[in-house]
């Protein structure tokens, strides 16, 4: 079958880029340390410690990122709806800046403080947003653009409040975690998220009909059977989970959402049963390599990966909103 | 198709009761009656802005907070839940620009079968075989791996009726199936409803602002204006001039066609 030569081919694909991209970098990496690992040698250390542990943290990041932006882009039923553009990341920022400063940092169930405060601050944003495009019912690219830039300023001032309260420690740590980052060392961080971004990713493929039908319209999807206000609130929950949990780790790595569906749809099509498994190991796999180029570009000065992505995404952003609507795009 | 229906049932599809809905305390239908039965096609004319696409939406729940009773086989509308409603009416908006949908003819058309879908997405047995049939029906096959972004209007209304007939319920709801088409297109969505009426014994309900469409199709005219209902009753009894001045606000001739027995209605203008 057609479809799963080619999840198959993603696979492999995002699998390779995962074990491969911890080689390169400043440090070369032989291909045996992989194989043989040994005790004590630094480029083994350096290998198991240090870089992979950050490739998975970047996978799951990426892949986490990138499905909400493709369910954000199904349920606003436009292209430049992601968590990043809509002001999502800032409330979870937010959030997770209301958290460091509370020092929140004990855990339960494996859910940090701040996490809890970051994805409390991503579905408040969330309901602001979807409550200012349902004010006006024909909800335009333009006012939900608009939704979003406020949204983003909104909490963007909150956070420099938040900043010029704290004490000069404080400010340059929340500082460097705005900029989104993948420093981390050992597996903890990723095992932290793993649970999370399955957990999401089990709820949102559940929800795989819906998204097809709610990229069609509400009214639609409703005389297709759809139960357009449940859905839409487990959604927005298992959204408002991820990038909360994920900006909280990593920070708000900005455009992944937005960049991976779109090139993805361009190569699998718009059908969510084949969209989505390719969105979640292309986003991974894309991370992953802007993770690499960002620490390996200015070696052996590492740029937080953060930069990267909205150096890449901001051009991106700018040629989808500026390019003429084709046939066969979600519309705009 | 598998649309047989259950002769245990009531010859009724639709029972409308003094149905009324409003938007911010605006009425826009008011103590709207009918009893549509099954197997029947019915008409729902009117100028702009009567209230016929309202009308429809409430059918098919997609306006909820309605007043008033409905029922569907003789049981109330807000007993069902949505995919239960959803194998029963199947709904066919309005066609329009914004419905260029980045899905192929096949996917589209599959995705008239959510209310029968098991957890996560998976196909339901009976799934491939009424894809096909509603396909072949409305006659899309031909172009099934197309996007429907690259679709004429005219194709793109003719997948929209094969996906409503994929959804397998008996009772078709339709709002200006045959607005903005050219006339081939018109002459074929009209020949695929006449087909579903006769061969499936579906129910077809159609909104229309054109008289000609309505003496068309036949069956049942239900007109409305303002939100109420002003007359219903056979499309014969509608090629009336004095009929037709009451429900539009107009003056019409109409003609008759000798070689057909068709008649037409033409608006006059006023002093002529």
């Amino acid at each position: 079958m057609r479809n799963l030569r080619i999840l198959i081919l993603f696979f492999i694909g995002s699998l390779g880029i995962l074990l491969i991209s911890p080689l390169i970098g400043g440090t070369r990496i032989p291909l045996s340390v992989v194989f043989h690992p040994r005790i004590e040698d630094p480029e083994t250390m350096i290998f198991w410690n240090i870089r992979l542990p950050r490739a998975c943290l970047a996978w799951i990041a990426g892949a986490g990122l990138a499905t909400a932006g493709m369910v954000f882009q199904a349920m606003f039923r436009n292209a430049l709806a992601t968590p990043f553009t809509l002001g999502v990341s800032s409330g979870a920022s937010f959030g997770a800046a209301v958290g460091m400063k509370l020092g929140l940092g004990m855990a339960f169930l494996g859910f940090s403080g701040v996490s809890f405060t970051a994805t409390g601050g991503a579905l408040l944003a969330i309901g602001i947003v979807y409550g200012l495009t349902r004010l006006k019912r024909n909800c335009s690219t333009g006012s939900m653009l608009l939704a979003g830039v406020a949204v983003n300023f909104f909490f963007a001032s909150l956070i420099l409040l938040i900043q010029y309260t704290a004490n000069f420690h404080d400010t340059f740590r929340i500082l460097r975690w705005l900029m989104g980052g993948l420093q981390m060392v050992g597996f903890e961080a990723s095992l932290r998220l793993l649970p999370f971004l399955v957990a999401g990713l089990v709820v949102i493929a559940a929800c795989i009909g819906e998204l097809n039908l709610l990229t069609t319209g509400e009214e639609l999807a409703i005389s297709r059977g759809v139960a357009v206000g449940r859905v839409k609130t487990i959604l927005f929950f298992a959204v408002s989970i991820l990038v909360g949990v994920i900006v909280s780790t990593c920070g708000p790595v900005g455009f992944i959402g937005l960049m991976c569906p779109h090139m993805v749809r361009l190569l699998v099509g718009a059908d969510h049963r084949r969209l989505m498994p390719a969105t979640v190991l292309f986003g991974g796999a894309f991370l992953v390599v802007c993770d690499t180029v960002a620490r390996t570009v200015f070696a052996p000065t590492e740029l937080p990966v953060g930069i990267f992505t909205s150096f890449l995404g901001g051009p991106f952003f700018l040629w989808l909103l500026l390019k003429p609507p084709a046939g066969g795009d979600i519309p705009e | 198709m598998h649309s047989v229906r259950n002769p245990l049932l009531t010859d009724t599809a639709l029972r409308v009761d003094s149905l009324s809905f409003a938007i911010r305390a605006t009425p826009i239908i008011e103590d709207i009656s009918v009893r549509i039965g099954a197997g029947e096609i019915w008409s729902i004319i009117g100028a702009n802005g009567a209230g016929k696409s309202t009308l429809l939406k409430c059918l098919m729940r997609i306006n909820t907070g309605w007043k008033g009773r409905v029922e569907l086989y003789g049981m109330d509308l807000h007993r069902y839940s949505q995919r239960q409603l959803a194998r029963r009416i199947a709904y066919v908006p309005q066609p329009g620009g914004d419905q260029r949908f980045p899905y192929t003819v096949r996917e589209f058309v599959r995705m008239g079968r959510y209310a029968y879908a098991g957890p996560f997405g998976s196909a339901h047995s009976g799934d491939k075989a009424a894809i096909e049939i509603a396909m072949e029906q409305a006659g899309v096959t031909r172009f099934s791996h197309r996007t429907l972004g690259t679709l004429s209007g005219g194709e793109r209304q003719k997948v929209f009726i094969a996906a409503a007939l994929a959804q397998g319920g008996d009772i078709l709801l339709l709002d200006e199936p045959t607005a903005f088409l050219d006339y081939r297109h018109q002459a074929e969505v009209s020949e695929i409803l006449h087909d579903l009426n006769r061969v499936n014994g579906s129910t077809i309900v159609a909104v229309t602002h054109d008289v000609n469409a309505a003496l068309l199709n036949g069956g049942f005219a239900l007109a409305l204006r303002d939100g109420r209902v002003v007359w219903s009753g056979t499309t014969d009894e509608l090629a009336d001039e004095n009929c037709l001045k009451d429900i539009f606000n107009a003056e019409f001739r109409i003609l008759d066609d000798p070689a057909t027995g068709l008649r037409v209605v033409t608006p006059r203008r006023n002093g002529s």
